[in-house]
């Protein structure tokens, strides 16, 4: 095992343990990685640099909702890519789903949230938040755009920190359910 | 979203417990027991000279075959449900329990009389065993697929299988308390279609609860 992978496993010890600052640490160093395994394997079959980014998001939210199938015997890197590859092939399917169904065929067919979620770019802040309702927004928001802590955002909206932290899991859930629902 | 905002989001979450499969599925076969047995008492019942029975050597090989084939079972799914996890070591189980079965068999041509093959291949009741061993799965087939759907499986009928095999080798065990054909060749015969029955089902339901 190298060092990038011991510091992997380390800090994804940590997080498991619920280690917030090595859970950040570590998915700020996945993301380019994941960047690089999806552009990779994306350019062969068209996806421009906003599917990658999408790709890159979801398979963010399935480490972390997956987190439990990782084997601490195991390197991290393998494993993500893994993941990665798995949310690919997703995309793929969905993209030439997208393709192939004349939208006219949907649009009646579709309901008006769904239509909504069409296109989860990023860098339009607030289009993937927008598929969140009620307290999970708020929350989601406030800690993700806004940078605020649990217990800041707990204060900020009256809540409690139990109730913020339970808003945002069920938040990142409906996020990961999102993207998957472009499948169905 | 940008994808740092969204890490500060996930990396709040840190303090939610991670889901592992695991414990899950340990969990969900403590239930599968409780419900198949349950099943089992109400609707068939041990057969009546299962002490006797016990002293041979044919009926306690059913239960070293089935609970075999349950173990595999258990190392091809914890291995099937990760992803990108190579399940290497899981289909040496397998083919263990498939070789032990194949030795048995071979053992019972080589000791009995050829007259005799037919007659135990045939058994008493294959169709009691056909539909009994289904039924006993059911319950634990739900169980086990709810406990899966903590994986993240490359192939989601793959594990979808595993489940099927797992849940048909509980049902199995407890049939063969029941039944009273015990030779090797019924076994192989009835028990596998059987058991291929409720995996073939966990593969079709897996492919479509297990996607994530």
């Amino acid at each position: 095992m190298n060092d990038r992978e011991r510091d992997w496993a380390f800090w994804m010890k940590s997080a498991l343990a619920g280690d917030a600052g090595a859970y950040r640490r570590l998915l700020s160093e996945l993301a380019p990685f994941l960047r690089a395994v999806v552009r990779g394997r994306a350019a062969a079959y068209g996806l421009g640099a906003a599917d990658v980014e999408d790709v890159v998001q979801e398979t963010l939210l399935a480490i972390h909702l997956k987190r439990g199938t990782w084997d601490d015997r195991q390197p991290v890197g393998p494993w993500v890519a893994a993941i990665a590859r798995n949310k690919l092939i997703d995309a793929l399917r969905r993209r030439g789903r997208r393709i192939t169904v004349p939208i006219d065929d949907l649009s009646e067919i579709l309901p008006a949230e769904e239509q909504e979620e069409e296109g989860l770019r990023p860098h339009e802040a607030d289009r993937l938040l927008s598929v969140l309702k009620g307290r999970q927004h708020d929350v989601v928001r406030s800690i993700s755009l806004e940078g605020a802590e649990i217990g800041e955002t707990a204060k900020k909206f009256g809540m409690s920190e139990g109730a913020v932290r339970v808003a945002l899991h069920r938040g990142l859930q409906t996020l990961s359910r999102a993207y998957r629902s472009f499948r169905e | 979203m940008k994808t740092g905002d969204l890490i500060e989001a996930i990396a709040a979450d840190a303090g939610a417990e991670p889901k592992r499969p695991a414990p899950a599925l340990m969990l969900a076969l403590g239930g599968s027991a409780v419900a198949a047995g349950a099943l089992f008492f109400a609707a068939l019942g041990p057969r009546p000279d299962i002490a006797a029975a016990l002293g041979t050597m044919r009926f306690p090989f059913k239960f070293v075959v089935t609970l075999a084939f349950g173990l595999a079972a258990v190392a091809l799914a914890l291995r099937l449900a990760r992803p990108g996890a190579a399940i290497g070591p899981a289909a040496g189980f397998l083919f263990g329990a498939a070789a032990l079965l194949a030795v048995a068999v071979g053992f019972e041509l080589a000791t009995i009389p050829s007259n005799a093959w037919e007659p135990r291949l045939v058994g008493r009741n294959a169709t009691l065993c056909l539909a009994s061993i289904p039924l006993l799965s059911a319950p634990p087939l739900t169980l086990i697929l709810a406990a899966l759907g903590r994986g993240a499986p490359d192939r989601p009928a793959a594990l979808g299988a595993a489940a099927g095999l797992l849940a048909g080798a509980v049902g199995a065990t407890f049939y063969a308390a029941h039944c009273v054909d015990d030779s090797p060749l019924f076994v192989a015969v009835w028990y596998t279609l059987a058991v291929g029955l409720v995996t073939i089902a966990g593969a079709a339901i897996g492919s479509r609860v297990l996607k994530w």
